[in-house]
């Protein structure tokens, strides 16, 4: 089985982000692997862990996929420590500033080049269910849209069909719970329910400093790719005023009145 | 240039569409802003929703007509839902589809927004016509620390728009109260939306509709949200009661979730609210809950740490025990309350 995961570095949540140009800069010392990546990370050794047949389990391969510039690579190696064994990073200014369709247009193409090598077809794409930075969770259905491939998204669980052809899923939304079944290839985004990721050993971890990433640049995967013009561009960006601190009191038997009489007094009762 | 369409999607749990959400008539509020006002359900409208939505000046409800042979449960997959708003957007010929900004409705909106060739933008606070076929719609981004305006020259353009942007209003109100829907369209008409779904390889084998808090309103529109933390203990009871005084909805932070005292947590990879009245109780402040909750209008926090982050970020906040504070707050307002009755 061959299984490609989507990771992405993104900027520590409390650091302070910076934009450039309607862009988010992304400085490399305060940034690490998209947490929620490491859950589709993680999802991803146990599809092929799991796996009932040895042979099966050993020619099984795991892709980590970014599109990023070079601190991309931090996310790729994290994949590394927990056991991908294969890294790209795609990177070009043509990619620079992509919208949600030009990403899901450009992550398509990584995924059919993928495809056409002599390696064999992917099965599956695997997500986390959002990037921390950008919060949109849109990408897995939109790169599931662009390759006509079912999507399975919001899953708590994901587990191969007994065909081995198929993966089942519990898909968990606002709206409903639901059991999902589709065959192969397909997308899955997985939430942080789904699993509880490894932590890296240290052989792992030190193997990983060594190990290169690949870098594609949009030549390599320009013959995959199809319209990925922005259509949607950040036409202005600026700093919201921080939260100002209010008053603080200290309850000395009288706290809840207090409380109460704020929110009377402030129309908001 | 003739008057813009604005298409949007009202949700329902179930086939019959016998209830309008409020962020529904939220996203009317702001689309009528924008244009004409056009619904798509995917079952029939009562008479008492087709009277409200007359109030709010809807002009048509485009009722989805699927084929029969598809089960209602696979009715709702993403790309069967999103087939339906192309179609209704073909056929209205859309300027802009808006959708609300749950999970699902995102999906639905971008694989729309893919087939339209539209550009997408989610999590709105703000949309607007910059000039006639220039959509600017504002967002704020990466925990509340920036605002940006997106830019949509596409003919759709898709949003997906948070709730508490806007405040429902029906068409007429504000002349002392009186004169509700007088300058409404009437009642709207129901139209057949026929689909044709394209191939679609995901199966659902089973459906179930997620439980709604009981009497309380949804935790993503609800507009005065009380949250308890791992503060609580175990015991939402303090945090229901406030909240229920105050008509509000019940939420909670991932560490309470986790703990199995709550079912649906705020923050980060959780819901997103943006009330206008925030109760953080037992609630630390940490990053992943905040940013959840920047939106909000006044936050108030009690908390027996003084030293808790959340405070730094509230408008007001009370140092002291949730479980004594909390029910004298209730206590205080339902007094208040019925002082002014009598």
């Amino acid at each position: 089985m061959r299984v490609l995961v989507l990771v992405k570095y993104v900027p520590e949540i409390t650091s302070d982000r910076v934009m450039d140009s309607g862009r988010l800069v992304r400085d490399p010392a305060v940034g690490l692997m998209n947490e929620l990546d490491e859950h589709a990370v993680e999802a991803a050794l146990q599809l092929v862990e799991a796996l009932p047949d040895e042979d099966a389990r050993e020619s099984s391969q795991i892709i980590a996929l970014t599109v990023a510039p070079s601190t991309g690579d931090m996310a790729i190696k994290k994949a590394y420590q927990m056991g991908a064994e294969r890294g790209i990073r795609v990177t070009d200014d043509a990619f620079a500033g992509l919208d949600y369709h030009g990403t899901a247009a450009v992550l398509a193409a990584a995924v059919r080049r993928l495809g056409s090598d002599d390696e064999g077809p992917i099965d599956v794409v695997l997500c986390g269910l959002t990037a921390l930075d950008g919060l949109g969770s849109v990408i897995p259905a939109m790169l599931a849209e662009e390759l006509g491939w079912p999507q399975l998204t919001h899953s708590r669980a994901v587990a191969l069909g007994a065909d081995g052809r198929s993966l089942n899923t519990t898909r968990e939304t606002e709206e409903s719970v639901e059991e999902l079944t589709a065959p192969l290839p397909a997308v899955v985004s997985v939430t942080d329910a789904a699993n509880e990721p490894r932590m890296p050993n240290f052989k792992r971890i030190m193997a990983a400093r060594t190990k290169a990433v690949e870098e594609w640049s949009a030549a390599d995967v320009e013959p995959f790719l199809e319209d990925f013009a922005p259509r949607v561009s950040v036409v202005d960006a600026a700093v919201h005023p921080p939260r100002v601190a209010g008053d603080v009191v200290v309850d000395r038997g009288e706290g809840g009145t207090v409380l109460a009489n704020y929110l009377i007094e402030k129309g908001l009762v | 240039m003739t008057q813009p369409t604005i298409l949007l999607a009202l949700p329902s749990a179930h086939a019959r569409v016998d209830e309008v959400r409020n962020s529904s008539l939220e996203l009317i509020t702001l689309a009528r802003s924008l244009g004409r006002v056009d619904v798509v359900t995917m079952g029939a409208p009562s008479t008492e929703v087709l009277a409200l939505l007359g109030l709010y000046d809807v002009e048509a409800v485009h009722q989805a007509a699927l084929p029969t042979a598809v089960p209602e449960e696979q009715q709702r997959v993403t790309s069967n839902l999103a087939a339906v708003m192309v179609a209704a957007a073909r056929k209205v010929h859309a300027d802009v589809l808006l959708l609300p900004n749950g999970f699902a409705f995102k999906e639905i909106g971008a694989v729309a927004a893919l087939r339209l060739k539209a550009g997408l933008v989610t999590d709105a606070a703000g949309v607007r016509w910059d000039a006639p076929g220039v959509l600017h719609v504002a967002k704020r981004v990466f925990g509340g620390t920036w605002d940006t305006v997106a830019e949509v020259r596409t003919d759709p353009a898709v949003v997906t728009v948070q709730a508490n942007t806007v405040v429902a209003e029906p068409v007429g109100v504000g002349v002392g109260g009186v004169g509700v829907g007088a300058g409404g369209a009437g009642i709207p008409r129901v139209e057949a939306l026929l689909v044709d779904l394209p191939p679609c390889a995901v199966t659902v084998k089973s459906r179930e509709v997620s439980r709604k808090d009981e009497g309380r309103p949804d935790l993503e529109e609800a507009s005065v949200v009380v949250a308890g933390g791992r503060g609580v203990n175990g015991d939402f009871g303090p945090v229901e009661e406030l909240a229920d005084v105050l008509g509000g909805a019940v939420g909670a932070t991932r560490d309470a979730v986790f703990e199995g005292w709550f079912d649906r947590y705020i923050g980060q990879t959780g819901v997103t609210v943006a009330p206008a009245v925030y109760v953080a109780a037992g609630i630390s402040g940490m990053p992943h809950h905040v940013s959840g909750i920047t939106g909000s209008g006044q936050i108030l926090a009690v908390n027996n740490d003084s030293d808790a982050p959340i405070f730094e970020m509230s408008d007001f906040g009370v140092v002291g025990d949730l479980a004594a504070v909390l029910p004298q707050a209730a206590e205080t307002i339902r007094a208040w309350r019925a002082g002014r009755e009598g």
